[in-house]
């Protein structure tokens, strides 16, 4: 699993993105058109490609990107609970 | 004996509140942001004054118009589910039974299970069938989800509707509803759920000069969603559930012709049929037409599917309720 992929994965989702638009340092949150509906598109995008459900307390700790990734890449090792 | 679905039709309020309508209500919004948020492209809103059981009501009279040899003289169950009951006590079925002047021999229950109540009234007129305890159940469903959503939560209101379905489900020596699934999740009963107006917390005066400014002061509850919560339930217990509901009935997913679940939301139809691997061109959905409308999603999607002429006799339809609880339940039709 690599983050280039992963970030591919979130371009591809959503109509507004751009390959190149998204970096590992990009600030989810700060999105144009941010809302909470977007958090959910990436729970179900990581759960669909990655079989790893993330939970609110997960959601939260993340702010960029690469903090999405790691933590996928985390549980997906058998670090932390797949609840 | 066995059972099948014998009538079906629904009914959508005139009103249609499109995305460039629906915007139009929240300063600075675009139709088309709506449409990101939800998926959905429209939706039906009942007007003033009008309840689940008036709209199931709707939906009985265009069943009637359409099948003119149906005669309410043969009913002898009515099963009423709607999230907005007309009183408290006693239950919707018996108001809906004098209004219909249906026969005094005629057996009524309420079964307010939110967006799993279709099917768990169809597993019960399933059973009243099968076991001999009637011959044609009538299944009336009407839902307002509207008139309980804050006019400021813009989630909610882009994913709901309101609508109204009625069904008949009647004796058939070739059994053609299969066997029931069910689970529930009880913890996640906070989740999703119709906050005030039951006895653990009623509405009080506090609560009707808070919302003062809203229609009827959100005096039938106030829709609230843990829009996360839901999700994760969906994903995490859905896809081994539609396995289970299989097995139950000796099927495998390649044996199946139709998937219809119940009409949630956009993302969670579109990650499930991921998840489930289930083909495009076998899942119904017509979520961007009408949005969640509760216990009557799966009959709409069931009777438009039919109406586009895309279910043949004979085909094997599985169902998939789930919702508010968090509840479940399923089962496979013959079509």
């Amino acid at each position: 699993m690599e983050i280039v992929d992963f970030i591919a994965a979130i371009e591809e989702e959503f109509d507004d993105l751009n390959p190149g638009d998204v970096s590992p340092n990009s600030v989810f949150r700060d999105m144009e058109g941010w809302s909470s509906m977007h958090a959910l598109i990436f729970v179900a995008l990581i759960d669909s490609k990655y079989n790893v459900l993330l939970n609110g307390d997960e959601l939260k700790s993340c702010v960029t990107i690469k903090d999405l990734f790691d933590i996928t890449l985390l549980k997906i090792n058998g670090g932390g609970a797949n609840t | 004996m066995g059972s099948s679905i014998q009538y079906l039709s629904y009914y959508l309020p005139q009103l249609e509140m499109d995305n460039n309508l629906l915007a139009d209500q929240f300063v600075g919004k675009k139709a088309k942001e709506l449409f990101d948020i939800s998926g959905v492209k429209t939706r039906h809103v009942a007007a003033k004054g009008v309840l689940g059981s008036d709209l199931a009501i709707s939906a009985l009279e265009l069943l009637q118009k359409e099948h003119p040899n149906f005669s309410l003289k043969e009913i002898d169950f009515l099963i009423v589910s709607t999230l907005v009951l007309d009183y408290n006590s006693p239950t919707t079925a018996s108001v809906l039974h004098h209004k219909l002047g249906l026969s005094s021999a005629c057996g009524t229950i309420d079964l307010p299970q939110g967006c799993s109540g279709f099917l768990y009234s169809l597993s019960v007129a399933e059973a009243m069938i099968t076991a001999g305890n009637a011959r044609n159940v009538l299944i009336l469903l009407g839902e307002v989800p509207t008139k309980a959503i804050h006019s400021e939560d813009i989630v909610l209101r882009s994913i709901f509707g309101d609508a109204g379905a009625a069904i008949v489900v009647s004796e058939n020596p070739t059994k053609s509803i299969g066997k029931f699934t069910f689970a529930t999740f009880g913890d996640g009963f906070d989740f999703l759920k119709v906050e005030r107006g039951g006895g653990r917390n009623p509405i009080d005066e506090a609560w009707i000069k808070k919302y003062s400014d809203q229609e009827n002061q959100l005096s039938f509850g106030r829709i609230e969603m843990n829009g996360l919560e839901v999700l994760r339930f969906a994903l995490k217990e859905i896809p081994g559930f539609l396995e289970q509901t299989l097995v139950k009935n000796g099927l495998t997913l390649s044996e199946i012709d139709f998937f219809i679940f119940h009409q949630a939301s956009a993302m969670i139809l579109k990650s499930l049929q991921r998840k489930c691997n289930i083909p495009e061109h076998k899942f119904i959905s017509n979520f961007e037409d009408v949005g969640n409308t509760v216990s009557c999603s799966i009959p709409i999607a069931l009777k438009k599917a039919a109406e586009l002429g895309n279910l043949k006799k004979g085909n094997k339809i599985v169902l998939i309720g789930f919702g508010i609880g968090f509840s479940c339940i399923g089962t496979v039709i013959e079509w």
